[in-house]
């Protein structure tokens, strides 16, 4: 291994990499059982963070940033003027091993232009994850890009080798994609999104009858939607991921937001701010389908296609259906617990197990680490002391806004910058 | 007056030892008492100090009745939080111990009880460093052939790790070295052991001597660096959200914050 040629192709292909934001390395059952390298077993581990915040776990790369394809949103589309490069197989190999046993990464994520054809491309991102199992006897996580219109014959090899498979459908609308990426349907995205699924559901049959019987993509798919390039509403990106996480099984879906790159004039000009907060409350409704029992509907629907950008999407529901509450935190369901502003998941759990002992009030919940500043004025609990005026929505909501800082404040009122 | 001298019973430092400790408080109905490791000895003016040997059969006699009423959680999450090392932290455990012994209901998930909760948090605590831990090593390859690491844990959470990395990096032989501690772990391909090291006295644990590592171990930090600079997106800077995942005080022995 050279190590400036390496080092040339690892700065362009990461730096191109880079716009995909899935980082997860957990949810495998991959062990360490022959005295090999690795394991992806526990949970999955972020060795550094950037300074954008985002969680390094893996080492993420492009095999190659030529591309036969002309993406608008993309920036390795063949009309972009910039370096090209491309690593050889062992060339990934190497540094994913070397990676991997100084503790920087849990694994490999391997994504690529297009370049000949989509299996062409699929096979060799196929043979890098095949090196590094059976020759390198490597039980690290692997991620590898599903290439749109890959064969199903080279999806399943695929999985057997890698432990989490996506692909990504990156704009929400199909009228977005044509405007976009008019050489692409959305079919050619779907094809190997079926296959895979299809061979896991098969797989954990099987496996329920011969316990030997080979790994398949054991971490499941994911996808991503880039945010804010083709004019969808919150409402359009929800109901499509609903529909993906429904549909195929999904164990991630990522949103993320446009950044721009590009001065086409289909798409946001180069200088627009990327829509962090808009992701922001986009992974919080996530959150809420997946984890607290709502429904896709019950946050975004046609009377309120978009998400308020000044609560969160909870607040923001509670809101609209006061008559749920006050909730009796001593006697309600998980489920309504789970609806209460302030109230993550970890915390219900304290609720639901403290609760037995005695009743809960104000005190205790304050020292469970309940948010109070919203919660409070939808609950009763174990004291005479509660909201008792008859609030309205938009009232509470600035009551609410009164009490709290956000740290999007900046964004929220842009005129607070002219003097800032 | 009728007043009960307090006394102080000292211990070696070790998990055992302060269950001996709490052994010797039952035997004895002791009321008020005080246990402190040697290492941290606080003169205390008035009552009696007592050194006691760990008695590895005393402990386990403890660890027994500690078991029988919690969960597997439950005695991790003691056994955690005894690892943070906090002052006082035995008094605090001690009468943990006492609260469940007595209860007929597993305490553990009770919550509203303030020795419950506080426990649970310094527990969280320590399990949010070993995790850190398990994230933030980072090792060197020495001319030796052995991957190198060291740390300083806020908490003393070697003994949390080392399976984690046993499985992990069964084909190498491997130190994690905790400076703070002066101690640290050994891995010779067959199994783990606990070793002092006398380091040179050259030795800076920041840099990379070749007196001591593999000439291509900084081309891989240099990769690593790059790598770790063209994955940043440079108009979602949010540097207090960096600090708040990677606190400063790990940088110096990140080599991608080296630069």
């Amino acid at each position: 291994m050279s190590f400036e040629r390496t080092q040339e192709k690892l700065k362009i292909l990461a730096d191109a990499a880079k716009y995909d934001v899935s980082c997860a390395s957990s949810g495998s059952e991959r062990k360490n059982t022959s005295k090999g390298l690795g394991d992806a077993s526990g949970m999955g581990i972020c060795h550094s963070y950037t300074e954008d915040g985002r969680c390094v776990s893996l080492l993420k790369i492009l095999l190659t940033n030529y591309c036969i394809f002309d993406c608008a949103y993309c920036v390795t589309r063949k009309s972009n003027d910039i370096k090209r490069a491309a690593f050889q197989v062992q060339e990934v190999v190497d540094l994913t091993i070397n990676f991997y046993r100084r503790n920087y990464i849990e694994g490999l994520f391997l994504s690529s232009g297009i370049f000949k054809s989509a299996d062409y491309t699929m096979e060799r991102l196929v043979a890098v994850a095949k090196k590094l199992r059976l020759e390198e006897n490597f039980n690290g996580y692997i991620h590898l890009k599903s290439i749109p219109g890959a064969s199903d014959e080279l999806m399943k090899e695929a999985g057997l080798y890698a432990d989490r498979l996506s692909v990504n459908i990156e704009i929400p609308t199909k009228e977005g994609l044509k405007l976009l990426a008019p050489e692409k349907n959305r079919e050619d995205f779907i094809k190997p999104m079926v296959k895979v699924k299809n061979e896991i559901i098969q797989y954990q049959s099987e496996k329920k009858i011969i316990k030997s019987t080979p790994k398949f993509a054991p971490a499941g798919q994911s996808t991503q939607m880039i945010i804010g390039a083709s004019g969808e509403s919150d409402q359009q990106i929800m109901w499509t991921s609903n529909y993906f996480y429904k549909k195929f099984n999904l164990k991630r879906v990522y949103y993320s937001g446009y950044i721009p790159i590009s001065y086409d004039s289909r798409l946001p000009q180069i200088g627009t701010d990327v829509p962090m907060l808009r992701e922001n409350r986009l992974y919080q409704t996530d959150w809420l389908m997946r984890f607290y029992g709502f429904q896709v509907h019950e946050i975004v629907n046609n009377d309120h296609p978009n998400l308020d950008m000044d609560v969160d999407p909870k607040l923001g529901w509670a809101l609209r259906n006061l008559d749920y509450f006050p909730v009796d935190i001593n006697k309600a369901d998980k489920f309504m617990l789970a609806r209460i502003p302030g109230l993550g998941m970890k915390s219900v759990d304290k609720i639901m197990k403290a609760r037995q002992f005695r009743k809960l009030n104000w005190e205790h919940l304050k020292r469970m680490g309940v948010a109070l500043n919203r919660a409070r004025y939808f609950l009763v609990c174990d004291s005479r002391d509660f909201e008792r005026r008859d609030l309205t929505g938009p009232q509470l909501k600035s009551m609410i806004l009164q009490n709290t800082s956000s740290k999007y404040e900046k964004i929220l009122s842009p005129q607070l910058n002219l003097f800032g | 007056m009728n007043r009960t001298t307090q006394q102080t019973l000292v211990y070696d430092g070790t998990f055992d030892g302060f269950l001996t400790c709490v052994f010797r408080v039952y035997e004895q109905k002791l009321a008020t008492v005080e246990i402190q490791r040697e290492s941290n000895l606080q003169a205390s003016l008035f009552g009696a100090l007592e050194f006691l040997l760990t008695n590895p059969e005393h402990a386990d006699r403890v660890w027994k009745g500690i078991t029988n009423k919690t969960s597997k959680k439950g005695s991790s999450s003691l056994y955690y939080a005894f690892l943070s090392e906090q002052s006082g932290v035995e008094h605090l455990l001690l009468s943990y111990i006492q609260n469940l012994i007595k209860s007929e209901l597993l305490i553990e998930s009770d919550f509203s009880n303030p020795t419950v909760l506080k426990v649970a948090q310094i527990a969280k605590s320590v399990g949010r460093e070993k995790h850190r831990m398990e994230a933030f090593v980072r090792f060197k390859l020495t001319k030796d052939g052995i991957y190198f690491a060291n740390i300083e844990p806020d908490f003393d959470v070697l003994p949390l790790i080392s399976k984690h990395f046993e499985h992990r990096y069964a084909d190498q032989k491997w130190i994690i070295y905790d400076l703070k501690r002066g101690y640290g772990l050994y891995y010779d391909l067959e199994r783990v052991d606990v070793i002092q090291l006398s380091l040179p006295e050259d030795f800076d644990a920041t840099k990379t001597s070749s007196d001591y590592f593999a000439p291509e171990e900084l081309e891989f930090q240099t990769l690593w660096q790059d790598y770790f600079e063209s994955t940043n997106i440079k108009s979602r800077k949010n540097m207090r959200l960096h600090i708040q995942h990677v606190p400063k005080r790990y940088w110096k022995y990140l080599s991608e914050k080296g630069r």
